[in-house]
């Protein structure tokens, strides 16, 4: 199935990109969201079963495609509004449709990977595709919110590249030349501690492109801005996902190690200081897609710092992604009305949302509440967790610390929401507004609702799976 | 004879550390290029013969012809000056990198390990620090270009000492190569020579947060 699925997918990416006619594009649209689905089922069906040796249908895949699934669905519904209004050349609705397949299709075949080259070449073809769908405006800041993006991820995928050279050195004292994760596992106790503490760290920061953390988690703010709305929900969602994989698997492989310890303090460094970083900017700044930009990655740091904590955390870790896969994205759909309203990003220009767009206003707030974790949302319980696993592995300073810093990230999120919502702007040409159907806000109050399901009671299935994913690492 | 290439190699690094014009640098890319056709040849004895003449071709081919020609090309059409203008003096470029290329060896020093020959680390990781050092002391874009492909040289060196054993990862690294080059050097030269007049890095720096 997985390569009938990567074949078709690569074949409409490519009709996509040379066609020019609206109706081919959504019929293979729809052809490519029921390829996904299907896919999403037979993996379910499937449940571990391994497909052309690298691909594996493993509880973590699952769960991401179930996710991937359901946020690719309003994507391109979002991405369809969206280029109906704001007209682009049939060039650039070409490339963006052609970039959006193969940016979901890489993601999803990048979950699926058992193998650490084969994860690697998908980062890779997701970095070219998300590219595409940054510069989809072709002017001057596109350009370099495109050019930075690209050229740190170059570096980030060589660092992995590195990681990965250094990875096969340590293996060669286990006698062994196979880089699939189950065969690292297995020769767990074998590796050459040296070349593995490489590995590791060259790994890890590689993969912090992808997932949004200190130190190379500018490129994926400056792409979030620039990147049409509904992609940058992709970007700053199931994008992140795929870097979280990477990390996450590898993880696996190496807390079954004598420096299991060392990787906590190494991922936990860096998920502190992604935390501190998303506080200081989300204070400052004023242009709105960035500032869910920067929630993101304090989101990804507190997801990090579950990992690092252990224990309940590493259940934490994964449910909070989900959950933040959700909300971040119908966030991101909800800024493509607020743009059709305001004509801007700058927070000095938005303002009085309830009066020009009521539905949008209370998606909105009801993002807003699940955003920073207030009851009822769902991510309130994962973050919950989080916490809790800090407290159990007795990192009682530094978790008065986070929660420090998530106060002011709540000031300063709160703060710019009801300015928004409440406050009239200066300046603003009321006659202007477009009136938008409120039938578009539906896909985001299903987000959001699903995130507070999910979170407050976790069906059976969910639970397990989370479970079964993280049941390989040491208690 | 690996070695001496190796070496040559480190003295091409101290070489670009002191070069001030564009063009010597992609002389210098061009002659890397060809020390590890020549490397390739000598160290990859092992591995099947079509792979062999697949990463010769792309070493001779695409590093030291390919590249270097299609920068000089850009550099030609955007009518970039001739002068690198770095942010600091040759003279502490040089004092840096001979500092990154002791640490490395002071480091590999450290390594006990029969499998890996340590020369190979040693041009690894001092091409890696040199490219990072270049990318962030060089004032244009395109001298950010030129030290992203110093780190690609020194990775693929560091996965030749692997590579007898995992021919694989060798041709991951040459992948590596032809995909992030073309992605980089087809945006710069659609793009970014049209749209950025004169090409600085102080100009991209519109996407703030203010």
């Amino acid at each position: 199935m997985i390569g009938i699925y990567l074949i078709a997918a690569f074949l409409i990416a490519l009709i996509l990109f040379l066609n020019r006619n609206k109706i081919i594009a959504f019929i293979l649209l729809g052809i490519f969201l029921i390829l996904q689905g299907t896919l999403t089922v037979h993996a379910w069906l499937n449940f571990h079963a391994t497909e052309l040796t690298y691909f594996t249908y493993d509880s973590l895949a699952v769960l991401l495609l179930f996710t991937l699934g359901i946020i690719a669905v309003p994507a391109f519904f979002h991405s369809h509004i969206y280029l109906e209004d704001q007209p682009a050349p049939a060039q650039s609705r070409a490339v963006y449709y052609s970039a959006i397949v193969l940016l979901v299709t890489a993601i999803s075949a990048g979950y699926l990977s058992n193998h650490i080259a084969v994860i690697w070449i998908f980062t890779e073809i997701t970095t070219l595709s998300a590219s595409a769908l940054i510069y989809h405006h072709r002017n001057k800041l596109a350009l370099e919110g495109t050019w930075k993006y690209v050229f740190i991820c170059a570096i980030s995928i060589t660092f992995v590249f590195i990681g990965i050279l250094f990875l096969s050195l340590s293996l060669e004292h286990a006698g062994s030349d196979d880089l699939s994760f189950k065969n690292l596992l297995a020769n767990s106790s074998h590796l050459n501690p040296f070349w593995l503490r490489l590995a590791f760290l060259f790994i890890f920061t590689g993969f912090t492109a992808k997932i949004g953390l200190v130190p190379m988690f500018t490129a994926g703010v400056d792409a979030k801005d620039k990147a049409p709305a509904p992609a940058g929900a992709l970007l700053s969602s199931v994008l992140m996902n795929l870097g979280f994989v990477g990390i996450f698997r590898f993880y696996i492989v190496i807390a079954n190690t004598p420096l299991h310890h060392w990787a906590n303090l190494v991922i936990g460094i860096s998920a502190f200081l992604s935390v501190f970083v998303a506080t200081v900017y989300m204070i400052k700044v004023k242009n709105l897609k960035r500032m869910m930009a920067y929630s993101s990655i304090e989101h990804m740091g507190l997801v990090m710092l579950g990992v690092a904590a252990g224990g309940i955390g590493y259940y934490a870790a994964i449910l909070h992604i989900i959950l933040h896969s959700f909300v971040k994205s119908g966030l991101f759909f909800q800024f493509t009305q607020l743009y059709r309203v305001y004509q801007s990003k700058n927070i000095y220009e938005i303002g009085n949302y309830f009066k020009y767009n009521t539905s949008g206003a209370m998606v909105l707030l009801l993002a807003f509440i699940s955003a920073t974790a207030m009851p009822p949302s769902g991510l309130f319980v994962s973050e919950f967790l989080i916490f809790r696993s800090l407290f159990e592995a007795h990192q009682i300073i530094l978790m008065v610390a986070v929660l420090l810093l998530l106060t002011m990230i709540i000031w300063a999120f709160g703060k710019n929401i009801f300015k928004i919502l409440f406050i009239p702007p200066v300046n603003f040409d009321e006659s202007k507004v477009p009136v938008i159907s409120p039938w578009e806000s539906a896909s985001q109050f299903a987000l959001l609702a699903l995130a507070v399901y999910l979170g407050l009671n976790p069906p059976a299935e969910l639970v397990n799976l989370i479970n079964e994913s993280v049941m390989l690492l040491p208690k | 004879m690996i070695d001496v290439l190796l070496i040559t190699f480190i003295i091409s690094l101290f070489y670009i550390a002191i070069a001030n014009r564009m063009m010597t640098y992609l002389k210098v890319l061009a002659f890397q290029g060809f020390l590890l056709f020549v490397v390739v040849f000598l160290q990859l004895n092992e591995i099947n013969p079509i792979n062999l003449a697949l990463i010769l071709l792309e070493t001779i081919v695409f590093k030291s012809v390919a590249v270097p020609l299609f920068m000089a090309y850009v550099l030609k059409r955007n009518a970039i000056t001739r002068e690198s203008e770095p942010f600091l003096p040759n003279f502490v470029s040089l004092i840096i990198i001979t500092f990154i290329v002791v640490v490395t060896i002071l480091l590999a020093n450290g390594v006990k390990d029969t499998h890996l020959d340590k020369i190979f680390f040693v041009v690894a990781l001092s091409s890696l620090f040199t490219g990072l050092y270049f990318i962030a002391t060089r004032r244009k874009i395109i001298t950010h270009v030129i030290g992203y492909l110093i780190i690609e040289n020194g990775v693929f060196v560091l996965s030749l000492a692997v590579g007898n054993e995992m021919p694989m990862l060798v041709n991951l690294g040459i992948m590596l190569d032809i995909f992030a080059s073309v992605l980089i050097l087809g945006i710069f030269l659609n793009k970014i020579g049209d749209v950025f007049k004169d090409i600085d890095v102080d100009q991209l720096s519109s996407l703030k947060d203010r």
